[in-house]
């Protein structure tokens, strides 16, 4: 290449073929950077020529100039063209090879459960904090005079005799592993102020061999009202909400006469489940009834003054009719795959 | 209760196509729940047979058979199964004689177990029907031989319906009778309820006898220790009979009825008294007056007294026990059992009946102690109609003269202190009150009619006068409760009460489940253990001889004490996992342990129908075992599995480490670690909990001791952790106060000492951090490099510190001052030096 020594169109012509030749000779990215300064850059033929423009009288500088300048442009518009394309073709080399199988993606962390008995109680709680209502708990091993005499199961009662109840040695400290969740009604009744609304979901305790449908560790939830003016209506509509919460809209209850020794009137609870298995049907659901007056007595509450209800119902129950678990072992056999079948939803 | 419809039926009328699951469904109403029905499931052709001729043959398997011809019809008439009116049988039994009359089951006839009769081919005859034996008919379980119909004293015609004959084709319905209905515990008080389920027409038992009184025979209570201030028999009815043939068979009607309500016919005197306790509900007892000595006294036993039931058992007595005494001693545990010395058998000729009422909580006690349930003590528990004694007890006298040709004698006692009737009041809105319901005045009337009560209008409400039968009804809410089921609960109308404004899930609870969705949300999986261990599983973890909670009735007799900690459970259920080839676990479980109460002196239970007072309270209180929540958790083989791309984690003490950070975490607490050797854990891989900015020790994480872990069938290495969440909660911020974001550019270094071996790395740290200052904002520490080419005995530990300051850009020279402040406190209380 000849060294010029004007800035003619010919000479910025001749330049500007060299250096589109040195672009389109690069093959990629890193070829297309080892020829910028010849093409465009310091060393281009296009920087020696305008090198001239100061040498030059200032009538033609202006001519110059403009030709310069249109080759400058068309340069640079062809370099970033070839880089753009060539920066493409990288990307996407670069992207094919970082493609992984998504469907073999590994587990970074393993996914936990919660137990679908504990998540139930949550449940329940959650419907009962809603209307109001608070969440009493109590002790596992507790005193017969909770258990029982509080709740107007005389000592010699059939009743008392009728619960297959753990006691605790010494016998004469007359501790047992509470046989349901009332004692907690009482303990309720002695710490709190009127008017009492509470949910007791806890554990409780019963000589029953485990078989499909009992095992002797389960767990059950009870609700307690104790107020001003409170009826039987107050528990049947109580008890119908709880039920639509559970069980859908078109969930319903229905009472019959039963006896609890802490319940006067007393009844059993069915409800009628529209998603049960294989059909909607009445499922027994519990017990409940109007606090017996004995219990507001041992309460130290006068029952000319103060009435109130109660209900109770099985959790395991509860989730084996709804969530179709079929077998009691299953629930109480810690085997991983119960708990991770349901993860942390019902 | 088992009731017999045939038997219902003499007493509430029953609809025409009456089965058990009807009357079942009807009684449920009035809150007498369905347990089942039982029937004899027999189906005919089964007819009355006479054997007219037999052949007696040999079997070449030594086996004598009879080929009978047996009459089944009248001759000429069809049979049952409309075939010939004589059939050849084959049978295997010889207990019978030509012109026996026997029960014949025909082809076509199906018994218990979907055995189906068909003439079949059997030692070369065709057996056109079968002989049955009572065993077979389900009558009982005799199978000696074939049942012949004389020994039930009858002499039916030939072809008969023997199921309409024998009451076989009768059925029972069980439903359960709740503790306050004892008067349920007898036809008379199923068929009255059932009445109040259907309207339909009751009839009482006892209307249609006539009770007498006998005199003569002297009869005592002297009862000098009441238990509980009650007397312990307040009625004693004696009626005696004579010329009785106690060897008289029972009519089969009487034993099928008896059978379906689940007793075994004995004998004709005992069946007599049993059947009218299932009637009427009276409990019975029959002496055979040839064996008392003199007259009978009602008293409490003697010291030492013993007494040989009529099971065979020589009971001894307790002076609390209530017995039936005469001359010689005691004769009977009063309520509960008869005695062996006056019983009657197949030669007594004379018998006296005992109609009696005794206390309920001295019978209860009583059968109790002797672990002696009987179908009397059951009824006496509940409470027996006082007045139905001499009913029940003239009925008796008359089945023994219509059924063993007895003759009834004017020998008696006639004792009756019965409590006057109860009254209660009703006042006029107390039944709206309580239900909900505007009961009218006439309804309540009407209603406590119906169950038998005296209902008196007075101005402010009702004067209700309880049927004898009803002891439970002591209570205006007793009948309030009458008048809501007899006019039934789907009149309560449902109204949705309004709570005061409640004040949400407590903070504890709060806590409770944000560690639980916490750990769940972090790969652990939550499961239930029971409670119960054995001695050598709590001693795992905690001294051999530490206090237990034990059970005084575990279900198996090792599994006795409550768990003082939650690990052994998480062993038990790691260990069932493993067994079923689950062997990734990582697995927790918040639950209660069980500390036992400081004392456990007696405790004398107060009353349960007032307020005890404070002191009594706070003994009640004390009493009760500490039982704090605690959280176990537990990691058996890889965290996380092999997979694509990565290399197998095998869980150990830095999985469990981690999950007590998540628990402190989720309640706003971060932890501090410290070396430790509980028992139970692996002695160099085992850190305490401390609550970092405390002392307090809120538990231990780490691996199981290997042994241990071997030795419950688990791997070598599992992780475990325990926390005290009491002890957690209670020292968790309330409030969490906010920092400022300071937003200047931070100036990072990274920091290598060498440092004894045996220094570890968190006090390191901590001290850096103190040293560091406040322009510290995070150190982490990145490597703990053992190698070669440090000095023996030492190990290098890399930090990366980050500082920050909150009003201007750090500048390197201000962080390299703050890191060497750091080293130097390193260096002053460690020894430890920059690594070159």
């Amino acid at each position: 290449m000849s060294e010029n020594t004007e800035i003619t169109k010919a000479a910025v012509d001749a330049v500007v073929s060299d250096a589109l030749k040195l672009i389109q000779g690069a093959t990629d990215l890193a070829s297309l950077k080892a020829v910028r300064s010849q093409a465009v850059g310091e060393n281009s033929g296009i920087t020696k020529l305008s090198s001239l423009m100061g040498k030059l009288p200032g009538d033609k500088k202006g001519e110059a100039g403009k030709l310069i300048t249109a080759a400058r442009t068309q340069l640079n518009e062809a370099f970033s063209a070839a880089e753009t394309v060539f920066y493409q073709a990288e990307q996407n080399q670069k992207l094919l090879e970082e493609s992984v199988d998504v469907t073999a993606a590994p587990m970074t962390q393993v996914l936990g459960a919660r137990h679908p008995l504990s998540l139930l109680q949550d449940e329940i709680a959650d419907v009962f904090i809603g209307m109001g209502w608070e969440i009493a708990e109590g002790p596992e091993v507790e005193s017969e005079w909770f258990n029982f005499d509080a709740l107007n199961f005389d000592a010699d009662h059939p009743a008392r005799a009728m619960q297959d109840t753990f006691f605790v040695e010494p016998v004469e400290a007359h501790l047992v592993l509470r046989t349901h969740t009332s004692p907690v009604q009482v303990r309720s009744l002695l710490e709190r102020e009127l008017p009492v609304y509470v949910l007791c979901p806890g554990r409780v305790f019963r000589t029953d061999e485990l078989d499909a449908t009992h095992t002797p560790v389960f767990h059950q939830v009870e609700g307690l009202a104790v107020d001003k003016g409170l009826t039987m209506a107050d528990l049947k509509g109580t008890l119908e909400h709880f039920a639509r919460i559970m069980f859908g809209p078109d969930a319903k209850i229905r009472l019959r006469p039963s006896f609890f020794p802490f319940t006067e009137p007393s009844a059993e609870l069915d409800v009628w489940h529209p998603g049960a298995k294989g059909g909607a049907r009445w499922v027994e659901w519990g017990g409940c009834g109007m606090v017996n007056p004995n219990v507001l007595l041992a309460a130290g509450i006068d029952p000319e003054v103060y009435s109130g209800f109660a209900f109770g119902m099985g959790i395991e129950r509860t989730l084996m009719f709804r969530n179709d678990v079929k077998d009691m072992h299953d629930m109480v056999e810690a085997d991983v795959r119960f708990s991770k079948q349901f993860g942390v939803v019902l | 209760m088992r009731v017999p419809l045939s038997w219902l039926g003499e007493f509430v009328e029953l609809p025409s196509n009456s089965n058990a699951e009807s009357v079942m469904a009807e009684l449920v109403k009035v809150g007498l729940e369905e347990e089942g029905s039982h029937g004899y499931g027999l189906t005919g052709p089964i007819v009355v047979g006479q054997v007219l001729e037999f052949v007696a043959e040999e079997q070449s398997n030594g086996k004598t058979i009879r080929w009978c011809q047996v009459r089944v019809a009248p001759s000429g008439k069809k049979a049952g199964d409309g075939g010939e009116d004589v059939r050849g049988i084959v049978c295997g039994a010889r207990n019978f004689e030509v012109n026996d009359k026997v029960v014949v089951t025909l082809p076509g006839a199906v018994l218990p177990g979907d055995f189906k009769i068909a003439a079949r081919s059997t030692y070369g005859h065709t057996s056109d029907g079968m002989i049955a034996s009572a065993r077979e008919l389900g009558l009982s379980d005799d199978h000696e031989g074939i049942l012949r119909l004389a020994t039930l004293g009858i002499d039916p015609e030939v072809g008969t319906d023997a199921l309409l004959l024998l009451g076989l084709n009768d059925e029972a319905a069980e439903v359960n009778v709740t503790p306050d209905r004892g008067y349920c515990f007898s036809i008379r008080g199923i068929a009255r309820e059932f009445a109040h389920a259907t309207g339909a027409k009751f009839t009482d038992p006892i209307d249609s006898v006539k009770p007498a009184h006998g005199e003569g025979f002297k009869v005592e209570i002297k009862d000098d220790a009441p238990i509980r201030s009650r007397v312990g028999s307040t009625k004693f009815v004696i009626r005696s009979a004579s010329n009785v043939n106690a060897a008289a068979p029972t009519p089969a009607w009487m034993v099928s009825r008896l059978k379906l309500s689940g007793m075994r016919s004995i004998s004709i005197v005992v069946d007599i008294t049993n059947y009218v306790m299932l009637e009427m509900g009276q409990p019975l007892h029959a002496y055979d007056s040839a064996k008392l000595n003199g007259s009978i006294t009602v008293r409490r036993a003697k010291s030492a007294e013993s007494l040989k039931t009529l099971d065979g058992q020589d009971r001894k007595l307790n002076s609390e026990d209530l017995v039936i005494a005469d001359a010689s001693g005691a004769i009977g545990l009063a309520g509960v059992m008869g005695g062996a010395s006056t019983e009657v058998s197949q030669s007594t000729t004379s018998v006296l009946i005992e109609a009696a009422n005794f206390d309920g909580v001295s019978i209860a006690r009583s059968a109790r102690r002797h672990k002696l349930p009987s179908e009397a003590s059951k009824r006496f528990e509940r409470g027996v109609d006082p007045k139905v004694a001499e009913y029940a007890a003239a009925r008796a006298i008359a089945l023994l003269e219509e059924l063993a040709g007895a003759k009834a004698d004017s020998l008696g006692s006639f004792v009756d202190n019965s409590p006057s009737a109860t009254t209660v009041f009703l006042p006029n809105n107390f039944a709206a009150e309580l239900t909900g319901v505007d009961y009218t005045a006439a309804e309540i009337t009407s209603t406590l009619n119906e169950i038998g009560c005296v209902v008196a209008s007075v101005d402010s409400g009702f004067e209700v006068i309880v049927p004898s039968w009803r002891p439970d009804i002591t209570h205006k809410t007793d009948l309030v409760e009458e008048a809501a089921r007899i006019t039934g609960y789907d009149r309560i109308p449902s109204r949705l009460p309004v709570a005061p404004p409640g004040r949400g899930l407590t903070r504890r609870q709060k806590m409770r489940r944000a560690v639980m969705n916490q750990l769940s949300a972090t790969g652990h999986v939550e499961v239930l253990t029971y409670p119960f261990l054995k001695a050598e599983q709590n001693s795992y973890f905690a001294e051999v001889n530490s206090a237990r909670v034990v059970l005084a009735n575990a279900m198996q007799e090792d599994v006795n004490e409550m768990r003082l900690t939650m690990l052994p459970g998480l062993m038990d259920a790691a260990k069932r996992n493993v067994s079923r080839t689950l062997t990734d676990l990582s697995i927790y479980e918040v639950g209660l342990v069980f500390n036992p109460a400081k004392s456990s002196k007696p405790v004398s239970l107060p009353n349960g129908t007032s307020l005890p007072s404070a002191k009594d309270l706070e003994l009640l209180h004390q009493s009760v075992p500490q039982q704090p929540l605690y959280l176990g958790a537990l990691f058996v083989g890889n965290r996380i599995s092999e997979q694509v791309g990565r290399k197998a984690s095998r869980s150990g003490y830095a999985d469990a480490i981690q999950a007590a950070r998540v628990t402190a975490h989720a309640v706003g607490l971060e932890l501090d670690l410290i070396q430790a050797t509980p028992k139970g854990f692996h002695p160099g891989r085992t850190a305490a909990l401390v609550i970092r900015g405390t002392e307090i020790t809120v538990g231990y994480a780490g691996e199981l001791h290997p042994e241990l872990a071997l030795a419950n069938d688990l791997p070598r290495q599992v992780g475990v952790v325990e926390i005290n969440l009491e002890l957690l909660f209670a020292n968790a911020p309330e409030l969490i106060q906010a920092g400022a974001v300071d937003t200047y550019p931070a100036a990072t270094q990274d920091l290598s000492l060498v440092i004894d071996l045996n220094v570890p790395a968190g006090e390191v740290l901590a001290v850096l951090a103190e040293a560091a200052g406040e322009l510290l904002e995070e150190i982490v520490l990145v490597d703990d490099y053992r190698g070669t080419n440090l000095e023996e005995g030492k190990k290098s530990l890399t930090f990366a510190l980050r500082f920050r300051a909150n009003d201007r850009t750090l500048t390197q020279v201000e962080a390299s001052v703050a890191r060497d402040n750091a080293v130097s406190a390193a260096n002053a209380k460690f020894g430890a030096t920059i690594r070159a």
